[in-house]
C-alpha cells in the first residue's frame, strides 16, 4: 500500500473536561475523498481542524505529505513549532468553513488574490489571471468585483472554495460547507465540490449531506463521542452499517 | 390568494381617499418660544460689556493664527502618537504573552488614572528628576533644553491619548468575528499579518466614530498645554488679554476658532466612515 497523504495517529484533544478526540487514527490517501459524518459533538470538526493545526492536538501526531504537523520530535520529546513554521505548513492545506468567513472588506476577486500575493509573494498580475480562472470554474466570473455582502450564501461559499484553491493546496478540508445555507443553495456548492473531487483533489469533508457522501465519497467515516466507530466505502457504511451506533445515527438522520 | 376569492362585506375600499395634511401647531408653538428665549439671550449679550469690534479685529491677528496653527499641529502629532501607542498597547493586551499583557494593562492604568494636566506638568518639569537625559556613552543633553514646551506637550498628550486609544482599538479588534482570524490563518497568515491585512481594516469601521470623538477631544485638550507655555491658541489669547485686558473678547476669539476647527472635522469623519464601510453597506444583489 502506498504512503498516505494524511496520517493521523492516536490523536487526542480535550476541551476542559470534554474529550473531543480519544486516540483517533486515520489514513487519507492522495486523490481520495473522505467524508466524516456523525452527530454534533462527535469530534469530526475537531479532527479536521487538527489536520491544519487550527486546533492543535493535545497528544498524538498528524503527518501531511510525510511531514509531522505542528510539532517537532527531539530527544524523545515533542516541541511545538513556532507560529511562523505552522503558518508555512498550512500552505499545503486549504480550508472551507461552515460560515464562509470571506473577508467582508474585500471583493470576491481580492479575497482570492489575498493569499497568493500577500502570503506567497507571487506577482499580482499572474495571480489575478488565475483567480479569474478559478471564479469561472465555480461559476462566478461576473461577480469578481462584488463584495461578499452582495452575494448569496451559496455564492459566498463558492468564492471561499476558490480562495482556498488559489493557494494550490494538496489537501482540501471542508467543515460542514453547506450547513449554513438555505436549502435551495446547497446544490450549487455541492456541484462545485463534486467537480473538484472529479478533478482528483484529495478532500476531507465534514458533512451532513449523506446524498453527497454516497455519490462522491471514496470512503465514509462515522464518528461518535470522539472515536471512529466505523469506516469503509460509502455503500458499506451508509448502505449496510455493521455497528449499532452507526445504524442508530443513520436511521435518525434519514427520515 | 386568487383574484376571484370572495371577500367579506362591510370593509369599504379606502385606497382612493387622500391623507389630510396635519397642522403641527405644537411645533410652531415650541419654535416661537425658543426664538423668544434666543432673542433675549442675544439682546443681553449685545447690551453686555463686550466690545464686539475687538472680537472681529483679533480674530485674524498673526499671533492668534499662529496659535491655532500650533493647536492643530499639536493635535495631529499627539493623536498620531496616541494612535500608534494605542495600537501597540491593544495588540500587547490581546497577546497570549502574560508579560506583555501586564505591561499593557499597567500602562493604561497609570496614564488613565492620573489627570492630564498633572502629566503635562510632570513632563515639563522632568528636569527636576533627571537633570541630564540621553543614551549613556552615545549622546546626552540637559533636560531643561530638551524638554521644551512642544516636546513636553507632545509626550504628555500623546502618551495619555495612547491609554484611551488602546481601549478603543481593543474594542475594534474584538468586534471582528473570530472566523476572520481563522480564515486568515487557513491561507497561511501569521498573527501580525492577519492583524494588518484582515483584522485592522475591519476594525477601522468600528473605531472611526470613537476615534473621531477622541480627536475632537484632543483638539480641545491641547489648550491644557497653555499651562506649560506651549503657544497654542488659548495661550496666545491669554497673552493678548494680559496686555489689553479684553479678556472676554479674546476668549470668544479662541472659542470661535475651536468651533470652526471642530465643524470642519465632522464632515471629515463622515468621509472616513464611508471609506472604511466598504463591503458592509447594504446594496442591491
Amino acid at each position: 500500500m502506498s504512503k498516505p497523504l494524511v496520517a493521523i495517529r492516536s490523536v487526542s484533544k480535550n476541551f476542559g473536561e470534554f474529550q473531543a478526540l480519544k486516540q483517533v487514527s486515520l489514513d487519507v490517501h492522495a486523490g481520495e475523498v473522505l467524508c466524516l459524518i456523525g452527530a454534533s459533538g462527535s469530534g469530526k470538526t475537531t479532527l479536521l481542524r487538527c489536520v491544519n493545526q487550527l486546533t492543535p492536538a493535545d497528544s498524538g501526531g498528524v503527518w501531511l505529505d510525510g511531514e509531522l504537523q505542528g510539532v517537532r520530535e527531539q530527544n524523545g520529546r515533542l516541541h511545538r513549532l513556532s507560529e511562523r513554521q505552522v503558518a508555512k505548513q498550512r500552505l499545503k492545506t486549504g480550508m472551507v468553513f461552515q460560515r464562509f468567513n470571506l473577508f467582508p472588506h474585500k471583493t470576491a476577486l481580492d479575497n482570492i488574490v489575498e493569499g497568493p500575493v500577500q502570503v506567497q509573494g507571487r506577482p499580482r498580475k499572474e495571480v489575478i489571471a488565475e483567480a479569474m480562472e478559478l471564479l469561472r470554474r465555480v461559476g462566478l466570473a461576473e461577480k469578481a468585483d462584488n463584495y461578499p455582502s452582495q452575494l448569496s450564501g451559496g455564492q459566498q461559499q463558492r468564492v471561499a472554495i476558490a480562495r482556498a484553491l488559489a493557494m494550490k493546496p494538496m489537501l482540501m478540508l471542508f467543515d460542514e460547507p453547506t450547513s449554513a445555507l438555505d436549502p435551495e443553495l446547497v446544490g450549487e456548492v455541492l456541484a462545485v465540490m463534486k467537480e473538484l473531487a472529479k478533478s482528483g483533489m484529495t478532500m476531507m469533508v465534514v458533512t451532513h449531506e449523506l446524498g453527497f457522501a454516497r455519490e462522491v465519497a471514496d470512503r465514509v467515516v462515522y464518528m461518535d463521542h470522539g472515536v471512529i466507530v466505523e469506516s469503509g466505502s460509502a455503500a458499506d457504511v451508509l448502505g449496510s452499517p455493521r455497528e449499532a451506533r452507526t445504524q442508530a445515527f443513520l436511521s435518525a438522520v434519514i427520515r | 390568494m386568487s383574484a376571484s376569492e370572495r371577500l367579506a362585506e362591510g370593509f369599504p375600499d379606502l385606497s382612493r381617499l387622500p391623507v389630510a395634511a396635519q397642522l403641527h401647531w405644537r411645533r410652531w408653538l415650541t419654535a416661537a418660544l425658543i426664538l423668544v428665549v434666543l432673542a433675549a439671550i442675544g439682546r443681553a449679550f449685545a447690551n453686555g460689556q463686550i466690545e464686539w469690534s475687538y472680537v472681529g479685529r483679533f480674530l485674524t491677528v498673526p499671533v492668534i493664527l499662529k496659535g491655532i496653527s500650533n493647536t492643530m499641529i499639536m493635535a495631529v502629532l499627539a493623536m498620531a502618537l496616541g494612535i500608534f501607542l494605542g495600537v501597540v498597547i491593544a495588540v500587547m493586551r490581546l497577546s497570549s504573552n502574560p508579560v506583555l499583557k501586564t505591561v499593557a494593562a499597567g500602562y493604561t492604568w497609570l496614564f488613565r488614572g492620573t489627570p492630564l494636566i498633572l502629566q503635562l506638568l510632570l513632563w515639563f518639569n522632568i528636569a527636576l528628576v533627571f537633570p541630564t537625559i540621553g543614551i549613556p556613552g552615545i549622546w546626552s543633553g540637559r533636560a531643561v533644553d530638551i524638554m521644551t514646551p512642544f516636546l513636553s506637550a507632545l509626550l504628555g498628550l500623546g502618551i495619555n491619548q495612547g491609554a484611551y486609544t488602546s481601549e478603543v482599538m481593543r474594542a475594534g479588534i474584538l468586534s471582528v468575528d473570530a472566523g476572520q482570524y481563522e480564515a486568515a490563518q487557513a491561507i497561511g497568515m501569521g498573527r501580525l499579518q492577519a492583524l494588518r491585512r484582515i483584522i485592522f481594516p475591519q476594525a477601522m469601521r468600528v473605531v472611526t466614530p470613537p476615534l473621531s470623538n477622541e480627536f475632537i477631544g484632543m483638539v480641545k485638550a491641547t489648550s491644557l498645554a497653555s499651562v506649560i507655555q506651549y503657544p497654542e491658541v488659548l495661550h496666545s489669547a491669554e497673552n493678548i488679554y494680559y496686555a489689553n485686558s479684553r479678556v472676554i473678547e479674546l476668549l470668544i476669539v479662541a472659542g470661535l476658532w475651536y468651533l470652526l476647527v471642530v465643524s470642519i472635522l465632522t464632515p471629515l469623519q463622515m468621509l472616513l466612515e464611508r471609506r472604511f464601510s466598504r463591503g458592509t453597506l447594504p446594496s442591491v444583489r
